[in-house]
């Protein structure tokens, strides 16, 4: 396991990461700096585009930091340099840690267990994990420019806005938005299904996995709570990677008490 | 066409080129990342094992891509498109952060403005996160021997059932008349077929289709 540490932690791997990271940082400054001269250009006033780089800066400082939490759970089982490639570019959280584990299991592990990981089952996981998540790149890519000339030939009425108005109070009047939340409900149900299976004993039970939702569930709730009752919108964004590592804590505690 | 429709036309479509050679580059960057580890390790992934599991993602993954595309793409314009997708957290993040900037700046959908502040936003988000994660990641170094130490092995070999744990919460409230069922067949079937414990990944498929087609049952009956 020592071997598996070293070398998904390894100091090359951070370069490799860095390089990557460089690269895509890059091409936000260009985009940043061609759009700002772009807005002077068709008469947008700078106050107006300097706000918006303030807000935008300020707006994203607490996702970012509860993105930080969720290297830190990433980071035990993928090593810190892939964490930070993955959640700081392409990824979430919610993604990552699922197609590690299915990837790890079409490998033949169990799941993403720390005493079977070995750097070949990692790059394979690596792998899988970058394909998984290329089809909204694919889709920029191929379908982008047609799609956006399309739209944009479209009656204003039919255009975006009522799009963005739905998604915004979470009514979207198609049935994409509800796919995508029963596809999220069907998966979730199989993790908890499958954890519910393994308190009942067939040659050894194993309960952590089930205390250790439940525990995340019960934080999640209180979150909830204070979010939707309360109004403490800005919980929002650390809801989701505090309520695991309080669980993840408690898998700590309760290991050392039994 | 009017000089500001002409200039921004040429501006999109430079944001096209620039966006289809970047993501490109991007893609293929991330793509090397596994092998290089691997070389390095003198190692490299197994082909039957990345087929098995993309077999498995794609089948879950490829339609939310496609589904995310078509909704949010209008949403983050061409410039904020080629960001988002390459930069990640599109849903959590991004489209949040543009949703922001266009109610400050006051831009209108569909409008050269709109294109160009969401763009900005979208660009100036992508790297806060990464300046935020760099000074994190930089802490965190130092602590390596912490985040290893075998008392902390429980934490990390549990982290996907904190993740679904917290996840099942929040979807099965968002959603409980898909839900029920799905966790009721899931359930049962870990219990009285325990192999399929040790096979989620192939559980995945079932089950999000079933919960997809009683979502579309409730759906069309207004129900949802």
């Amino acid at each position: 396991m020592n071997n598996y540490y070293e070398s998904v932690n390894s100091g090359v791997f951070y370069l490799i990461v860095a390089f990557v990271l460089l690269f895509i940082t890059a091409m936000c400054f260009v985009f940043l700096i061609k759009s700002y001269k772009a807005g002077l250009a068709i008469g947008m006033d700078k106050k107006v585009l300097k706000k918006s780089i303030t807000a935008s800066a300020t707006f994203t400082l607490l996702p970012s930091v509860s993105i930080l939490l969720g290297v830190i759970a990433l980071s035990g089982t993928l090593g810190v340099p892939f964490s930070w490639l993955r959640l700081s570019v392409i990824g979430a959280l919610q993604y990552e840690l699922n197609v590690a584990q299915i990837a790890a299991q079409s490998i033949g592990l169990s799941g993403l267990n720390l005493a079977e990981l070995n750097i070949g089952a990692f790059v394979t996981i690596a792998l899988v994990m970058t394909a998984g998540i290329l089809g909204g790149i694919f889709c920029c890519i191929f379908f982008l420019k047609k799609y956006m000339n399309k739209l944009n030939t479209r009656p204003e009425a039919e255009n975006t806005k009522a799009t963005e108005e739905d998604v915004q109070k979470g009514e979207n009047r198609s049935f994409g938005a509800h796919a995508t939340t029963a596809m999220f409900v069907g998966l979730c149900a199989a993790y908890i299904g499958s954890y519910i299976g393994k308190v009942f004993p067939h040659g050894g039970s194993d309960y952590m996995p089930l205390f250790v939702a439940v525990v995340a569930g019960a934080v999640m709730a209180v979150f909830e709570y204070l979010i939707q009752k309360k109004n403490m919108k800005s919980l929002e964004n650390f809801s989701l990677a505090a309520s695991m590592l309080v669980a993840m804590a408690a898998a700590v505690v309760v290991n050392i008490m039994v | 066409m009017n000089d500001k429709q002409k200039f921004f036309n040429d501006f999109n479509e430079s944001l096209h080129r620039l966006g289809r050679f970047t993501l490109i580059l991007g893609t293929l960057m991330l793509v090397a990342v596994p092998f290089v580890i691997g070389m390095i390790n003198d190692t490299m992934p197994s082909l039957a094992g990345f087929l098995k599991g993309f077999m498995n993602v794609g089948a879950i993954y490829i339609p939310v891509a496609i589904v995310e595309f078509l909704v949010y793409a209008p949403m983050l314009g061409v410039g904020g498109s080629y960001l988002s997708f390459i930069t990640g957290n599109v849903t959590n993040m991004k489209i949040p952060c543009v949703m922001n900037s266009k109610d400050i700046a006051g831009t209108e959908s569909g409008t050269p403005e709109h294109e160009i502040i969401s763009t900005i936003s979208v660009a100036v988000s992508s790297i806060v996160t990464t300046v935020v994660i760099i000074i994190g990641v930089i802490l965190m170094v130092p602590l390596q021997p912490i985040l290893q130490s075998e008392a902390l092995i429980p934490a990390f070999n549990n982290v996907v059932p904190a993740l679904f744990g917290a996840l099942g919460l929040k979807y099965f409230m968002k959603s409980p008349k898909i839900a029920v069922i799905p966790l009721l067949l899931m359930t049962l079937l870990c219990i009285f077929v325990p192999s399929m414990i040790s096979q989620t990944s192939v559980l995945l498929l079932p089950a999000g289709a079933l919960a997809l087609l009683i979502g579309y049952v409730l759906f069309k009956k207004g129900k949802i």
